[in-house]
């Protein structure tokens, strides 16, 4: 399961799913399937509030905290745009701020995917990363103002 | 007598592809299809060297110095706007003021002619196939005076509406009130070619004044602003082959002559006291500080470039292929273009259906073609069309039959990738 294994260790797992591939067509059919199968999010969440800034596409990302872990959900709609989500959110997803925060995220750019980070205004995965770890950042310290 | 045969009869497009150095750049492991003209055009290398050539021989500062470099680049800076006015037949160079792009022209006469005319109540008409540029400072303006922003209403087909029996048409629009039509030549998203002559000679019956947006239109069209009898016309150098950096903003004399300045500073003074300043003439008036030198200068070479190539054939070529384009792609199942004027240039955008425009781009980004995808800073025309944004295809002399059917493979690649 999933659960158990580190931030490094899923990133592995995707990178040696990426080695597989011989094709620019390949790699991003998958990313493609990984984005159709994403299970959708369900509309209450579909608000302005949860809309990540600076996408082309329309991205909405909540998160949930139990047990010291956070739990990421995403949709948007645009298809490449949410298999990349899938991907971050099986990387980091069940982790807790401090893992979250302190991920470096290497295997975007082993599996070729370093251009969707570009800093240009039709690109949201920098702002997907950026919000993703604003929430760790959020729970980080509203945990510690609780305990 | 003998006549002589000087001018090329053909086109010949791939004797103008060995001008553009980048066109020879792979991406993506493939020659690149360059279809972002819209956004920007390449430049020819003779731009490129004048730009190397301005830095490596004579670069100065200009107007003030009075040894041998400053004169040169004075005299090249100064060419640059007789070539100007030449291009889109002002009266006088005085009407040509220099400036970064389209945007400051439309500021620049946002925060001076506006804010000296415009009042509580009064009316400025825009269109709804603007680009946010030549929306945002009129917004402001408007705002700040309490004036009323008025917008032209767009048809089904990505034209304005002039006089619809229904829908409160550009006629309709127009009264005592409006003091300002400031209003696009040809829609970046849509390609759409505007009937400015009519606006202008309408907005001139109520007494109104006429900015026209030239950024897509000057590349394209001939641009007469004394037969076009504009007030206000501007555009980009970068979307005519020259570089970034420069544009241009034309005014009628007289208009420009009453304006209050822009940005106070050198260069646009006469003299200077503590207790007073007053300011040069037209058209430096307008140019505070060091100007935009090196790319003013290799403007003059871009301007030249389009003329020598002459605009009209340039033209057909250019609407060859968008006629040509737009049959192959209107043939894609689902395949919806946006913009479908009588009187189209140079632009296709279209939408797929349940496809994201960005998704299309992504992929084509792979096959080494280079769109442009997202709402083109024309969000309220993408809310009047009801589309997050499209993808665009636009063209410059230098593409051709074949990039128009590697698009084509490519979007249908896409498509299948993708559904």
């Amino acid at each position: 399961m999933n659960e158990n294994k580190t931030i490094k260790e899923r990133e592995e797992e995707i990178v040696e799913e990426f080695s597989l591939f011989d094709t620019w067509e390949e790699k991003y059919e998958y990313i493609i399937d990984l984005g159709k199968k994403l299970e959708p999010l369900d509309d209450k969440y579909k608000v302005p509030g949860n809309i990540i800034k600076g996408c082309q596409s329309t991205v909405w990302l909540t998160s949930e905290f139990k047990d010291g872990k956070i739990y990421y959900k995403a949709d948007s709609d645009a298809v490449i745009v949410k298999g990349l989500i899938s991907m971050l959110i099986k990387v980091l997803s069940g982790n807790t701020p401090d893992e979250i925060l302190g991920a470096k995220l290497d295997f975007l750019k082993d599996i070729g995917m370093m251009s969707h980070l570009a800093q240009t205004r039709s690109n949201g995965l920098l702002s997907m990363i950026k919000q993703i770890k604003n929430y760790a950042l959020a729970y980080k310290s509203t945990d510690a103002i609780v305990k | 007598m003998e006549t002589t045969t000087t001018i090329k009869p053909t086109f010949d497009v791939n004797e103008i592809r060995k001008s553009f150095p980048i066109l020879e750049r792979e991406v993506n492991n493939q020659l690149m299809v360059y279809l972002d003209n819209a956004a920007t055009s390449q430049k020819p290398q003779a731009v490129i060297d004048a730009l190397n050539y301005y830095y490596s021989n004579y670069n100065a500062n200009i107007h003030r110095g009075i040894h041998t470099l400053a004169e040169e680049a004075t005299a090249a800076y100064e060419a640059t706007r007789k070539t100007v006015k030449d291009f889109i037949n002002a009266k006088s160079t005085d009407e040509i003021i220099f400036t970064r792009g389209t945007t400051e022209g439309v500021n620049l006469v946002a925060y001076t002619w506006g804010r000296k005319n415009i009042s509580e109540g009064d009316e400025i008409i825009i269109s709804g196939m603007e680009h946010h540029s030549n929306i945002v400072p009129w917004q402001i303006l408007c705002e700040e005076k309490k004036a009323i922003l008025k917008v032209i209403p767009i048809s089904d087909e990505g034209e304005l509406m002039m006089d619809d029996p229904i829908a409160i048409g550009y006629k309709k629009l127009l009264s005592s009130k409006t003091k300002l039509v400031s209003i696009v030549h040809v829609s970046n998203s849509l390609g759409t070619v505007n009937p400015v002559r009519e606006i202008i000679d309408e907005a001139h019956k109520v007494g109104a004044l006429v900015f026209v947006d030239g950024a897509q239109s000057t590349v394209h069209l001939d641009i007469d602003v004394q037969e076009m009898d504009c007030d206000f016309f501007a555009f980009s150098g970068h979307k005519v082959y020259g570089p970034t950096g420069v544009g241009v903003l034309y005014g009628k004399k007289k208009i420009l002559e009453e304006m209050p300045v822009f940005m106070g500073g050198g260069e646009m003074i006469k003299e200077v006291t503590f207790e007073k300043t007053t300011f040069s003439e037209l058209p430096y008036k307008y140019e505070a500080g060091t100007p935009n030198i090196a790319d003013t200068i290799a403007l003059k070479v871009a301007l030249d470039f389009v003329t020598e190539t002459k605009k009209d054939i340039i033209r057909n070529h250019e609407n060859a292929l968008l006629k040509y384009a737009t049959e192959q792609i209107s043939a894609i199942d689902g395949l919806r273009i946006i913009g479908t004027a009588k009187n189209k240039v140079s632009v296709i955008s279209f939408v797929i259906k349940n496809i994201h425009p960005q998704d299309i781009g992504v992929l084509l980004d792979n096959q080494g073609i280079a769109v442009r995808t997202g709402h083109h800073c024309t969000q309220p025309l993408m809310a009047r069309f009801g589309v997050p944004g499209t993808v665009r295809a636009s063209f410059a002399m230098y593409n051709t039959k074949e990039e128009v059917d590697r698009l084509v493979v490519a979007i249908k690649k896409a498509i299948k990738m993708l559904t």
